[in-house]
């Protein structure tokens, strides 16, 4: 009976919708979001409804980022696309290759006359989303930046001073040492290792990953990460994966299960990490910069976002346009950033979400808050620290996780994993050439 | 031995056989053309523009040693998961069909499985032999051995064939006990009374007996690991640790919804549709030879 009464409702409420709806333009947004960040762009969606009364949008949740890319995709093959969709940092060259399906933001908010001003945003955040021209072609959404993060229990139970100095890998390697002398069965572990272990590690250090301004300038990118300053770092993380001091866990955030379970002393992990960490962990724990070479490349420059933004699509009426220009509007509006960086960990967008966090004394009351936002903007982007935009680079990432596991199981050396890797990427890269 | 019932005029034949064709047009043969259309062009993944690059896309996968590989890790897997099914299914069988006394309850219990979804299967195994929190991996940590399927191939391939096995036992114990039943009692009491002990008859009475049903299983089963084993692939492993759980159909999915290339996706597909044909025409003219109906 129970079920009955449920599925009536929601037919109820399926067939009363667009009569509710009827005086206002619908906005459909697609995003990638459950659990507490699902709850959250609810209650942005709802609180943006409630503001006004000419448009209504409508989130709809579509699996995770690559469902919700496919999803995008598909609906646009259909003409079924929504106004607003969100799209992972890795899918970026493949919306921007899409002349037609997609209309740049810059454009958007122009047309509409919305309040927009792009020197608002925080440049290493945006840089990634914005053209050679300047133009703005995404909105960025969720931003974060990999950071290290420390157990302090699990230092002092090894006999480490936990305040030890980790700004540099050469530090965190005789740590690592110390730490398993001390008995520590897990020193060291990452997640998302390519992100952090290798496009950040580029960006951070000032090489290339790959060539054109790593992928801004144009299509006919081919991948350079096996320069010396990476084959030192894969290297290096190998030799401490033969010895047990950096445990290998998995592709994605596996090992985030075990540093909250306080297995693991230290965890390079984004900085959007803090929530559940701040949640589960029953131990002390620090935040701290991501560790650099000294003397390698430029370091430390600044390290480059993962997350995602959100795209407009092509093919609606110019009033839509219009409503999707105010819906992002209020996304970047200065009470709504500050209060979704301070809730989720995810970097703000504008310099005045930023400054505003700052003053209500968000940062001094949760320490470590504010590293990833130090870290991001510490220093003006260079072509090498912009970020990346890559054809096919989700699959570019398999195929560096493959060629990673590679060198942590001992049966390849960092130099001609990284080689392999950069033969097998280019391979994809001029396939993604040739298909757009 | 045959019969055959033979009808007048062609009218209703065709009727009768009609929703089967237009189910097969419908959901086989159309997608199916499709996908030999695509294969011959490298597309934008919005359907934007398409490029026609004839036998391009095939060229480019067969010339791909990772691809070529991908063949041979096809072909231990399919193996594997079609032996580690059938074998203990067979045995299960043959002891439920013994038992006198709960025969329900257990042939109910064994049939459960089955009714778990491939990806939830995979998250199962996975739970259990979680390299740092796994019940089975703490226990065999203790007997001194370091399971570790992240970074082990070896390991990764056995935990993704015993995950698709495993829901895999319950089906084909089900049809090997069915056919258990339907031997008749008479030929295996007429054997016992020549003498002939437990295992004598089941090799030479009551295996040959099952050979309908076994191969039949043995089709259906290889289908079963080529093509709907990708959810626990993609639960467990991804494809990792570096390629070695990579089938052929994982790297359909990969590439078509991971890359976006759905050129190379759908030569993918063609490739694949051809090897199962084959072997599926290999099995019934070599193998069905020796099945007694």
């Amino acid at each position: 009976m129970k079920n009955l009464t449920t599925g009536a409702l929601i037919a109820g409420s399926t067939i009363l919708s667009p009569f509710a709806a009827y005086a206002e333009t619908e906005i459909q947004f697609w995003h990638a979001f459950t659990g507490r960040l699902g709850e959250l762009v609810a209650d942005q969606v709802e609180d943006f409804n409630a503001s006004q009364d000419e448009f209504t949008v409508v989130a709809s949740h579509k699996g995770n980022y690559s469902e919700t890319l496919n999803a995008g995709i598909a609906a646009f093959r259909a003409g079924e696309q929504p106004h607003i969709l969100m799209v992972f940092e890795v899918g970026t060259a493949t919306m921007m290759a899409a002349e037609g399906a997609v209309r740049s933001v810059t454009e958007v908010m122009e047309a509409s006359g919305a309040e927009f001003d792009p020197d608002a945003y925080i440049g290493a955040v945006n840089g990634y989303y914005t053209n050679t021209e300047g133009e703005m072609l995404s909105l960025p959404f969720n931003a974060s930046t990999p950071v290290l993060w420390v157990n302090r229990d699990a230092f002092e139970a090894a006999g480490v001073d936990p305040d030890t100095d980790l700004s540099t890998w050469q530090n965190v390697g005789e740590v690592l040492t110390a730490l398993k002398d001390g008995g520590s069965t897990c020193p060291l572990t990452t997640a998302w290792q390519s992100w952090i272990h290798l496009e950040n590690l580029s960006a951070y250090h000032d090489v290339p990953f790959a060539t054109q301004e790593n992928g801004f300038a144009g299509t006919d990118v081919e991948l350079v990460f096996n320069g010396e300053a990476q084959v030192a770092h894969i290297s290096a993380m190998g030799e401490w994966a033969q010895d047990g001091k950096f445990i290998y866990l998995g592709r994605r955030n596996e090992s985030g299960a075990n540093f909250r379970a306080g297995e693991c002393a230290l965890f390079t992990e984004s900085s959007a990490g803090y929530a559940g960490i701040e949640a589960d962990a029953e131990f002390d724990f620090d935040v701290r910069p991501l560790p650099y070479w000294e003397g390698v490349g430029n370091s430390p420059q600044n390290t480059i976002i993962g997350g995602a933004s959100l795209w407009v699509m092509e093919g609606h009426e110019p009033e839509e346009y219009e409503g999707a220009a105010q819906f992002l509007a209020y996304l970047s509006s200065t009470p709504v950033q500050a209060q979704w960086h301070q809730d989720t960990g995810y970097l703000p967008i504008t310099n005045d979400a930023a400054e505003a966090t700052r003053e209500s004394g968000f940062y001094a009351d949760n320490l470590g808050t504010e590293v990833a936002v130090l870290q991001m903007t510490a220093n003006e982007p260079t072509s090498n620290s912009k970020g990346l935009r890559l054809g096919s680079f989700d699959q570019i990432r398999g195929i560096i996780d493959e060629e990673f596991e590679a060198v942590w199981a001992g049966d390849k050396d960092a130099q001609s994993a990284l080689d392999s890797a950069v033969t097998r990427g280019n391979q994809l890269l001029r396939r993604f050439e040739q298909a757009n | 031995m045959e019969k055959r019932v033979t009808f007048k005029g062609w009218l209703l034949p065709l009727c009768l056989i009609a929703p089967q064709v237009l189910v097969s047009a419908v959901f086989f043969f159309y997608p199916a053309g499709q996908a030999v259309w695509q294969s011959l062009f490298i597309p934008d993944p919005f359907g934007l523009s398409m490029q026609y690059v004839g036998l391009g896309n095939f060229e480019y996968l067969l010339s791909d040693p990772y691809y070529r590989a991908s063949f041979l890790t096809t072909a231990i897997f399919s193996t594997l998961v079609t032996l580690c099914s059938m074998v203990p299914a067979l045995f299960l069988a043959v002891v439920a069909d013994r038992l006198i006394k709960g025969a329900g309850v257990y042939r109910t219990m064994l049939i459960w499985p089955y009714a778990v979804a491939p990806a939830i299967a995979g998250v199962l195994w996975l739970f259990m032999f979680n390299t740092r929190v796994g019940v089975v991996s703490w226990y065999l940590g203790h007997l001194g051995y370091d399971w570790n399927h992240v970074l082990n191939g070896g390991e990764a391939m056995g935990l993704v064939v015993v995950a698709s096995a495993w829901g895999r036992i319950s089906y084909n114990f089900l049809f090997f006990f069915a056919a258990l039943q339907a031997i008749p009692k008479s030929v295996i009491e007429a054997a016992a009374i020549d003498g002939a002990r437990f295992w004598r008859r089941f090799w030479t009475i009551v295996l040959p007996l099952l050979s309908p049903t076994t191969f039949f299983l043995l089709v259906v089963n290889i289908v079963y690991a080529f093509f709907e084993t990708f959810g626990v692939i993609h639960t467990i492993t991804s494809g990792g640790p570096q390629q070695s759980t990579t089938i052929l159909v994982y790297k359909v999915f990969s590439d078509g919804f991971v890359g976006q290339d759905l050129g190379s996706s759908a030569a993918q597909s063609v490739i694949l549709l051809v090897v199962v044909g084959a072997l599926t025409i290999f099995q019934f003219k070599f193998i069905e030879r020796r099945v007694h109906y």
